[in-house]
């Protein structure tokens, strides 16, 4: 009897070995994570001297795009209460791209905008003088009870308003310009066009500690 | 109708034992290419949504503070911890981590070390500001804000 079947021609059945694979494939699908390393990537200003105070920069109050947000997460924009961030950005937008008071380098830097932003460009003598150094500077001050969220939902909607601007200004999408990297020659070129004379000018101030925690 | 059964008279069948195969090499490509954590956390992680991320272009420079609950809230108590490299650390500690760090980094790219913050969405300014401070007093200024893209 044994031997009669070591006899026989008998092939292993193989068709549930894909089963099993497939069962393996879906587990490491489901348990790996993909690391990602994609983030708000922001400059911390030096470390203070303590035996040299900061230095007195004269801004002028007509300069600074102020958000206050407080522990319970309300914002204070330019001395306007807000519940929401709605419309955040392109305030932001409209204020960094103002040219009230433009000095020469100004005006060179407004006649190489392209049209379209140019429409955008306005001469509101009460809002910023000029886009770059020395201009419009965003400012954000939190609580220390604020939500972290919230920041960086502010945050986030100011740096969208940068990168709207540096990307209509290389004539690309936002997304497309967030996604240049400085690796490859032609794209540094474009994103140092982008930002060229605009740097981002954001200040995030020390939270204050009243009402919190 | 005999026309078609005329055709259907051989039968056919489709060799499927190259298909396990065919699977192997899938579920070699997703073990080769994904990588494990490889670190435990020990502080609860739900990132904050964002939209306009940027991605590092060297990995090796990045370096990552995870803030957050601690996990075990019995031991190390309700209130949001640091976790670097495995340990809970006070936010007094992040000088010698990030010296610590800056070591391990090759003399040219001390300077361009970058902190991953991988702070939970629950945690207040206030920690989160005791630390850039801290990051500032370790010259470490390159923080990024690690965030999950937003769908909308």
């Amino acid at each position: 009897m044994a031997g009669k079947r070591s006899r026989m021609v008998q092939e292993v059945n193989a068709g549930s070995m894909a089963d099993i694979a497939f069962l393996l494939l879906i587990f490491f699908l489901v348990t790996t994570t993909i690391a990602s390393d994609k983030g708000i990537l922001n400059i911390l200003p030096p470390k203070q001297d303590p035996n040299q105070p900061p230095p007195e920069v004269e801004l002028n109050e007509r300069n600074i795009f102020n958000i206050l947000i407080n522990a319970n997460d309300q914002l204070l924009i330019e001395g306007e209460f807000r519940d929401n961030t709605e419309g955040l950005s392109a305030d932001i937008k409209k204020f960094i791209l103002n040219f009230g008071r433009p000095d020469e380098d100004a005006m060179s830097l407004f006649n190489s905008l392209p049209a379209s932003l140019r429409s955008q460009a306005e001469a509101d003598p009460n809002s910023s003088d000029y886009p770059g150094a020395g201009g419009a500077v965003v400012s954000i001050k939190t609580n220390r009870g604020t939500s972290y969220e919230r920041y960086l939902e502010v945050l986030d909607l100011v740096k969208k308003a940068y990168f709207d601007i540096y990307a209509e200004r290389v004539g690309i999408t936002t997304d497309q310009y967030r996604a240049l990297s400085s690796r490859d020659a032609a794209e540094k070129e474009l994103m140092d066009r982008g930002k060229e004379g605009i740097p981002m000018a954001i200040s995030i101030a020390e939270p204050d500690k009243i009402g919190s925690e | 109708m005999a026309k078609f059964k005329k055709k259907t008279n051989t039968k056919e069948n489709i060799p499927t034992s190259a298909l396990p195969d065919i699977i192997f090499m899938l579920l070699f490509f997703f073990m080769v290419t994904t990588v494990l954590r490889d670190q435990e956390l020990l502080v609860e992680q739900k990132l904050p949504q964002a939209t306009q991320l940027q991605k590092m272009e060297k990995k090796s420079l990045i370096k990552y503070l995870f803030v957050g609950k601690p996990k075990n809230t019995a031991l190390y108590g309700t209130e949001p911890r640091i976790q670097a490299n495995d340990v809970l650390i006070n936010t007094s500690d992040i000088l010698l981590w990030v010296s610590q760090e800056k070591d391990k980094l090759s003399e040219v790219e001390r300077d361009q070390i970058t902190v991953s913050m991988k702070a939970d969405r629950e945690v207040k300014m206030g920690p989160i500001s005791d630390i850039q401070f801290e990051l500032r007093e370790a010259d470490a200024r390159k923080l990024m804000y690690a965030s999950v893209g937003r769908v909308e």
